[in-house]
């Protein structure tokens, strides 16, 4: 029995045992604390009265004074509370109405407010091992994760500089699923995120069944009128058996990650108490689930973009690269707007764009710019800049590589920690149908979003005719900003490759594609005659483009998907691909003629 | 009109495409090998798992019935020129118009005594990738390969990547020496020679291989006597035109299937392309069998032109062909001889640490460049082969070398390094005037397209 694995040594054993101790105690510590409720943990409400009725309820019910054992204990229990203070305020209000000239809503107790204070309240009633040690278990989970990680990857760097995909095929955890089987998958999670939808949305179940027809509609074209039910994806690029069982468990992992991270953020309060310290040390500010995935995200990124030089030791471009997303994730996504909020100014990422950040003309976000002095408008006048200037210029130039592959953080999660997944991309004709499908229609939602909270911002009219701005707003939001980015976007890594999310959804994705697509100095050129038709350049493609099918003919690729990784370059077992700016005039490079061939009268390459 | 072709490979595949792109003619592809196309340098690329089997195919299943062409699995038993009509190995026919043999190759045997054992294989077909997988997941603890070619190193880079220990037999006192000028052949022996478990035994000859009784191989014997334990020998002492099959028929055949300057054998509409075919008249300083997946490829195209009654002769234009020694990227453009001839000059520069060297050849007389050797480098087809067909002047070609850089950006430009050397060596004083870039190379092909209006 030969055997189907890269050689490890013991240290790399030793790190891979670390790492998943580290992996077990993050999960497990979830589990640790223990909620006691004192009168200084409860809501405080928006004002005295709903104070006053919190209190008594909780007084009434036992609540204050208990102790907990999970979060779930806790919700339910401070529930009958809620519903107890909720009840009394109603019961006051039906009688003698709001004293003190508040409105009926401003002194009853809404639903929302619950939800809202769920979070606070479980984080503050928290006690037991992380809250009296959290630096201790940020060194047992962030600390033994980072140096068993090393362990594994350093040894790395001493194999000779080459092309190191053995037996990415043979295991387990990156040969994927069969078609079927991920049909499986992504139907249940789509199904999933709508029906919760309709609960996001207190019930309105008109966006997610609008939603749900608009997919129903592409699969009925691409299916049917595109007839693409005869031709069966090969290129779907799944194993043979559903066997990829560790990137099964993996996916399935980052899944529930991220349904807790954007919609239970109240079932993960020991990350965010054993990340506090270090957020205060940065920012100045308490920490809460954003700060744990910006950390998380941050020592991900950096930890795999080392296992990315010591896979790519031998293709400097990658190498370059690798420490442009380290360095922007580091620098723009996680110091920076920490270091703004201590400055007391708002904190912003500024590599992000819009639509990518979909939020940047939400009216919150305007008028806490426009309330910033000089240095808000500089920054509103930053973000207009990258989009209607940066995005083409440097798009012309460079290609969208500039950002997707060298800038963007969701980019640089996908071209670290989601490298070992990229093989995983569909290359079948029926995806790439989906894909244009897909981004585009994200890309009009986006702009339709914005366009009606612009609307609403300059006039104040939140109504537009039956839609209404805020419940547009709020459905983008779910749907596209967390169901699709993060629960598909991300969790879906080990089982449809590491760009879902920028192949199938991202909006400013889609815009910088169509300026690469049609303006711009940016191409893959092939060397000539020299492909063999190998298919490690399709195989690798992160974003499912077929090279192969560009380079056998002997074409420039220009595709508006192409990220530009380089990796079809540096898998390329004979230098037949180069990432290439050169002059746009020659589009005939790229013509679908330009097929190697040979002519009546001489046999030659062109 | 039924056109059918025998053999699925790169020759066949592009004779069907380019068949279909100019006609509405039937056409039938038949292979017993492989139910679709795939690609053939790539087998080594699913045995180490860097690819599925399917990721091979460089089309996907429905093109062949979108394109009508149609495929059948069979083996051809033989052929009734004189009636043209195929008979299949259950029995069944098959009749013809005009029948492409692009059969490829078969590996090369030396009646080794002992050859005949399981677990004795070349890598050319699926099926010795197949037996490959097999006697690795069964009983494969060591492994000999034979013969210093391309599939033997790519046999060795597939056990290496398994953890087999290979004992590497090559008859020659350095690798691929016959083809490979002294020093890269130098680079790729120590480069070998580094790889662990990687037992590279040169001037050793295979001398027979003796089973372990149950008809299976448990060691192989070098000339000279000495044993090598192992549970596979792998073969890689050349490939042959697969043409055994057809030794019954009025088909003339030498080493290979004979044809002329237009693919046609001596029959009437019956042609040969690919490995099986044997060029009458090659083209001066090429020679009458190219095994290489380009050659199928122009063939292929060629032959859909004389099929479809626009008689073109086969003209390979100027030689170019790659490989890969495990990290080791090779390519060549040109004449480069592993032997100075008389009447040309050479120069070598190779890097002071790194695994990467070129080599220029021109003509004494003309000055004119003749090829380029590149290890470890990339460079341009496009700028070398219109170099080459210009006869362009070998300080002109060394002045804008940058123009031929193929390598990824950022990778270090050694240009200026080799610039210099060469003035060393021919006493010039040339200064490097292009850089690498597309941009450049746009600006260089458009004015070479004005000049000479032959070139489209």
């Amino acid at each position: 029995m030969s055997n189907k694995s890269v050689h490890k040594t013991g240290l790399q054993w030793l790190g891979l045992g670390l790492f998943c101790l580290a992996l077990l105690l993050f999960t497990a510590m979830l589990g640790l604390e223990s909620y006691t409720i004192t009168s200084d943990v409860l809501p405080e409400g928006s004002n005295k009265y709903q104070k006053a009725a919190i209190a008594k309820a909780a007084k009434d019910l036992d609540f204050t004074g208990q102790t907990f054992g999970s979060p779930f204990e806790v919700k339910s229990a401070y529930h009958e509370v809620f519903t107890k203070a909720q009840g009394a305020l109603e019961a006051t209000f039906e009688k003698s109405g709001a004293p003190d000239d508040l409105g009926e809503w401003d002194f009853k107790l809404g639903d929302g407010y619950f939800k809202d204070q769920l979070f606070p309240l479980i984080r503050s009633s928290s006690t037991g091992p992380i809250t009296a040690n959290p630096w201790l278990w940020f060194g047992l989970t962030f600390g033994l994760g980072i140096l068993g990680g090393l362990l594994y990857i350093l040894p790395k760097f001493s194999a000779d500089p080459g092309i190191k995909n053995d037996h990415i095929y043979h295991s387990p955890l990156t040969r994927g699923l069969t078609l079927t089987w991920r049909s499986v998958f992504l139907g249940f999670t789509i199904i999933g995120v709508l029906a919760y939808g309709v609960t996001y949305m207190s019930g309105q179940w008109v966006w997610p069944a609008v939603t749900a027809g608009v997919a129903i509609l592409i699969s009925v074209l691409i299916f049917i009128v595109q007839n693409s039910a005869k031709h069966t994806p090969q290129r779907s690029a799944s194993p043979d058996m559903a066997s990829g069982t560790l990137g099964i468990l993996g996916g399935t992992y980052l899944i529930v990650f991220y349904l807790l991270l954007y919609w239970s953020p109240y079932l993960i309060t020991p990350w965010v108490i054993m990340v506090n310290p270090l957020t205060e040390f940065l920012s100045g500010g308490s920490a809460s689930q954003w700060s744990v995935y910006g950390t998380l995200y941050t020592v991900i990124v950096l930890v795999m973009g080392v296992r990315m030089w010591s896979k790519y030791q031998h293709n400097k471009y990658q190498l370059v690269r690798t420490g442009s997303v380290m360095f922007f994730q580091t620098g723009f996504a996680f110091l920076i707007p920490d270091l703004m909020s201590r400055l007391g100014g708002p904190s912003v990422d500024l590599k992000l764009i819009w639509p990518l950040d979909y939020s940047f003309f939400f009216d919150w976000n305007l008028n806490s710019l426009l309330d910033s002095g000089t240095f808000g408008i500089f920054l509103l006048g930053w973000g207009v800049a990258l989009i209607v200037i940066g995005v083409p210029v440097l798009t012309y130039f460079y290609g969208k590589r500039w950002y997707c592959s060298w800038v963007c953080g969701c980019g640089g999660l996908a071209e670290t920690m989601g490298d070992p997944y990229r093989q995983l991309s569909d290359k079948s004709m029926r995806a790439w149908k989906y894909e244009r499908f897909i981004i585009h229609g994200v890309l009009v939602a986006a702009i339709v979003m914005t366009a009606a909270v612009l609307y609403h911002f300059f006039t104040g009219n939140a109504q537009i005719w039956i839609f209404n701005a805020y419940d547009i707003r709020k459905w983008y939001g779910f749907l596209i900003g967390a169901g699709f980015a993060g629960v598909v976007g991300t969790g879906f890594y080990p089982l449809m490759g590491n760009r879902t999310w920028c192949r199938f959804g991202c909006p400013l994705a889609a815009y910088l594609g169509l300026v690469q697509r049609y303006k711009s100095k940016f191409r893959i050129t092939t060397n000539g005659s020299q492909c063999i038709s190998c298919g490690n350049c399709s195989t690798y493609c992160e974003m499912g483009i077929d090279v192969r099918y560009y380079a056998q003919r002997g074409q420039d690729i220009v595709r508006s998907s192409c990220v530009g990784c380089g990796v079809c370059s540096a898998v390329c077992p004979r230098g037949v691909l180069r990432l290439e700016n050169g002059d746009d005039t020659d589009q005939f490079r790229a013509d679908e003629t330009r097929a190697i061939h040979i002519t009546a009268d001489s046999v030659g390459i062109l | 009109m039924h056109i059918v072709i025998i053999g699925n490979g790169i020759a066949g595949v592009t004779a069907a495409r380019h068949l279909r792109k100019q006609s509405q003619h039937e056409i039938t592809m038949i292979s017993g090998e492989s139910e679709f196309h795939y690609s053939r340098p790539a087998l080594m690329y699913s045995y180490m798992g860097h690819m599925r089997s399917e990721d091979l195919k460089p089309y996907e299943d429905w093109f062949w019935e979108k394109n009508r062409i149609n495929l059948k699995r069979a083996w051809v038993e033989t052929i009734r020129f004189n009636e043209k009509q195929l008979v299949f190995a259950d029995g069944s026919t098959m009749n013809y118009d005009k029948l492409v043999l692009a059969v490829g190759s078969t590996t090369s045997y030396y009646d080794w005594p002992g050859q005949d054992l399981d677990g004795v294989h070349g890598m050319v077909t699926l099926q010795d990738v197949e037996a490959m997988e097999r006697h690795s997941e069964e009983r494969l603890k060591r492994a000999v390969i034979v013969g210093g070619g391309l599939i033997g190193i790519e046999m060795a880079e597939c056990f290496h990547t398994r953890q087999i220990p290979v004992s590497f037999l090559v008859r020659e006192e350095s690798y691929w020496n016959r083809v490979l000028p002294p020093d890269e052949s130098t680079m790729v022996t120590k480069h070998i020679q580094r790889k662990h478990g990687i037992d590279l035994r040169l001037e050793t000859e295979l001398s027979e291989i003796w089973g372990d009784g149950d008809g299976k191989v448990k060691m192989a014997v070098a000339k000279g006597g000495e044993k090598f334990p192992c549970e596979f020998v792998g073969i890689s002492a050349g490939v042959k035109p697969n043409i055994e099959w057809l030794s019954f028929s009025e088909l003339e055949l030498g080493r290979g299937i004979k044809v002329n300057d237009h693919l046609e054998t001596n029959l009437k509409d019956v042609y040969a392309i690919g490995d099986c075919a044997e060029l009458i008249e090659p083209q001066p300083g090429r020679r009458p069998i190219e095994a290489i997946w380009y050659t199928g490829r122009m063939m292929g195209e060629t032959v859909a032109y004389n099929i479809l009654g626009k008689p073109t002769p086969y003209r390979p234009g100027i030689f170019f062909n790659s490989a890969k020694f495990f990290d080791l990227e090779y390519q060549v453009y040109g004449s480069t001889p592993n032997e100075l001839p008389e009447n040309q000059s050479w120069f070598y520069w190779q890097h002071p640490t790194e695994d990467k060297a070129i080599r220029l050849y021109w003509s004494k007389a003309s000055k004119a460049v003749l090829g380029f050797h590149l290890m470890g480098i990339r460079y341009r087809h496009e700028v070398c082969e219109a170099w080459i067909a210009n006869e362009t002047n070998i300080n002109e070609v060394v002045e804008h070398l940058g123009l031929a850089n193929f390598d990824p950006e950022f990778y270090e430009e050694h240009e200026e390094a080799i610039v210099s050397a060469f003035n060393a060596q021919e006493g010039t004083s040339i200064k490097l005037k292009s850089k690498r870039g597309l941009s450049g190379v746009q600006r260089f092909l458009k004015k070479l397209t004005s000049k000479s209006t032959a070139r489209v």
